[in-house]
This record gives structure tokens, sequence and C-alpha cells, in this order.
């Protein structure tokens, strides 16, 4: 695969963002119906069990819908996904924080170093 | 029901004791890790599993039956070393195991040596290494076995082609089937493993899901196994 997963975080964790990423940039579309877990697990090239749970996940965070004996489907109205949004956003950058904090960068310092980068854009 | 039950295994050659007291148990439907390094005892576990060895002490269980005849027509068993007859070409081989094993699947088997480009014309003894291991392993994927046991799959192909085996055993099992992959290759591994089993000088010192090993730590697997046999 193009885009391997990182063996330090759990790899069902790492798929549930790429399906939420997926989702937020529309590939994903609401009332489409998502792949089997089978299909799913060799298009990422996963375990199925591992599939299985970051379904799971996605579904006790109602962001996919499971029906019975159809499949599954992503159940988003825009309102849910403008809030996945924020919170990839919240959560991409307190990462990005944490790590410049550790580095001993000011907030001010970060500010500042992201003014420059918007003006060079 | 659990699909292989160890309880309390020692075995020993001479006075060195390979196996100490080992209790395990593997649920159906799992894919697992037998890590350890080199002489910490997988392999004994594996011929003992496979009525290849007999424990000094202790009882071993496979879908509640005693290794034996019964239990070789459900546990499908790659050995660490080859076992083909050089002489022979694919497909002879291929027929071979159709005869030997009720659950052979003889379509698979050949689709998936299409896969790797191997001719089933080709004789056993002009193939590489590399390439006999990949045959090998289709041989024993294409059972449908309840218990999979693989002895050091990739350990004789390039690093390119462990990916490509490792999608092959993802893409052929069956999620009722368990499979118990030993190995010291655990970078390359460790993203299908449901499950790990780090074995240390004939003792099981870790029995634990990969995930929530990578959850407690934050590392790898292959970073704390380092750490844990780091000499």
């Amino acid at each position: 695969m193009n885009n391997p997963f990182s063996n330090e975080r759990p790899i069902y964790l790492q798929i549930v963002d790429r399906i939420k990423v997926k989702i937020i940039t529309k590939e994903y579309r609401p009332g489409d119906k998502l792949p089997s877990v089978r299909e799913m697990a060799s298009l990422m090239q996963v375990n199925p069990n591992t599939m299985q749970r970051a379904f799971s996940i996605l579904e006790s965070e109602e962001l996919v819908r499971s029906h019975r004996t159809s499949g599954r489907y992503v159940d988003l109205d825009e309102e849910k996904i403008a809030k996945l949004r924020k919170d990839l956003a919240r959560e991409q950058t307190t990462a990005f924080l944490g790590s410049m904090e550790q580095m001993g960068f000011t907030m001010d310092e970060i500010l500042e170093e992201l003014e420059k980068l918007r003006e060079e854009k | 029901m659990s699909i292989l039950e160890l309880h309390n295994i020692t075995k020993k050659f001479g006075s060195k004791v390979a196996l100490d007291t080992i209790d395990l148990t593997l649920q159906p439907g799992r894919i697992v890790g037998l890590l350890g390094t080199n002489g910490s005892g997988k392999t004994t576990m594996i011929k003992l599993i496979n009525d290849l060895l007999t424990p000094d002490q202790g009882t071993i269980q496979i879908d509640g039956k005693k290794p034996g005849i019964d239990t070789k027509k459900i546990v499908s068993y790659l050995p660490e070393r080859s076992y083909l007859d050089p002489g022979m070409k694919v497909k002879e081989v291929l027929d071979f195991f159709n005869d030997f094993y009720a659950d052979f699947d003889m379509e698979k088997a050949q689709a998936l040596l299409q896969d790797f480009s191997i001719s089933l014309d080709s004789r056993i003894k002009t193939l590489s290494k590399g390439t006999r291991e990949k045959v090998q392993l289709v041989l024993v994927m294409s059972r449908k076995a309840k218990l999979f046991i693989l002895d050091e799959p990739m350990a004789g192909v390039d690093p390119a082609a462990r990916d490509h085996i490792l999608d092959t055993i993802l893409s052929s099992y069956d999620e009722k089937a368990t499979i118990l992959i030993s190995t010291h290759l655990i970078a390359d591994v460790e993203r299908v493993l449901d499950e790990v089993i780090f074995l240390d000088h004939g003792k099981i010192t870790r029995q634990e899901e990969a995930d929530s090993l990578r959850i407690r730590t934050g590392k790898s697997i292959d970073q704390i196994f380092r750490e844990d046999f780091r000499c």
C-alpha cells in the first residue's frame, strides 16, 4: 500500500481516522453504502477483525449506520459533518501545539510563525 | 470453544528445558503472532501441536482432540523447512495435496500461484528458496482448515515480497479459522496480528491483544519486543 499504517498506534483507530477524512472530504457522502468488512479489509490490507473493530467505533460514534441485511451506510447530515471537521481540526492542532510546546515555543512564537507562513503562501 | 489449548506443557531435550510449564489458550477467528528469539521454543511448541514431538508433561487439545490423525485434518501446517520433493513439478505437488487433504481447494491454489506468477510446470528444484516458500504457503493456505500454523512463513523471501505474502495470508483467511504465525520479523508482520504471544526461554512472558498493548505503551509490538528481549 502506498500509505502504510504506523505500528505505534492501534490500526483500527488509524482506519477510523482515514474514514473520517474520506467523509469530510466528501469522498464518502451521506447515504453512501460502504464496502463490506471483507472488501474494506482487503482494500486497506488489514485483518478483517481490525476492520470490524473500526466499523464498530464508527457506528458507536454514529457516523455509520449498519442495516442488518443490506450493509453499512454513511449516516451523517451536514451538521454532523461540520462538527466532524471541527473535531479533526482540533485534534490535529492540539497534537501540533503539543510538539511545538515540547520544543519550547510559546503560543506567541507559534502564531508568529503561522502568520509568516500565511504571508508566504 | 477454544481451538487450541496447552495445559502445563513441558518439553526437555536432555537437560535443556525447551518449554517450561506452558499454559496457552487460543480462540477461533484470530490471527496470533508467536514471537520469540531464536531458541525461545517456538518451533518446539509448534511441533508438539502437530504431533511431531510428544510432551514430557502436560496436555494439548486442538478443537477438543489430542494431536494425532484427527487433528491433522483440521490443522494446516507450514513447517520451517521445505518438505517438497525437488523432482516434482508444481502441478504434481498440487495433485498430491488434493489427494491427501479432503479440504484442499484446488482452484484457490491455482489462483494464488498465478497471482505469484509461479508456473504449474516448473520443477521444485528449479525454484529459488523464496519461490519454494511461496509454493508451500499457497499449499498450506489453500486448505479449509480450522487452525493454520505457519512457522517462519517469510524467513526466506525478500522484504518486498513479504507484504504480498501477508496479503495472501489475509485474503485467504476465513474469519472462523485461527492462524498462529511464528516469526522474528515482527515489524513486517505486526499489522495483521490480533494477538501476540512472547516466548522467552521456554516461558510465555506476554499474551495480549496487539492493540491494547499499543494503547497501553504507545509503542509498536516490534519496539516492545526489542525492549523485552534486549540482551
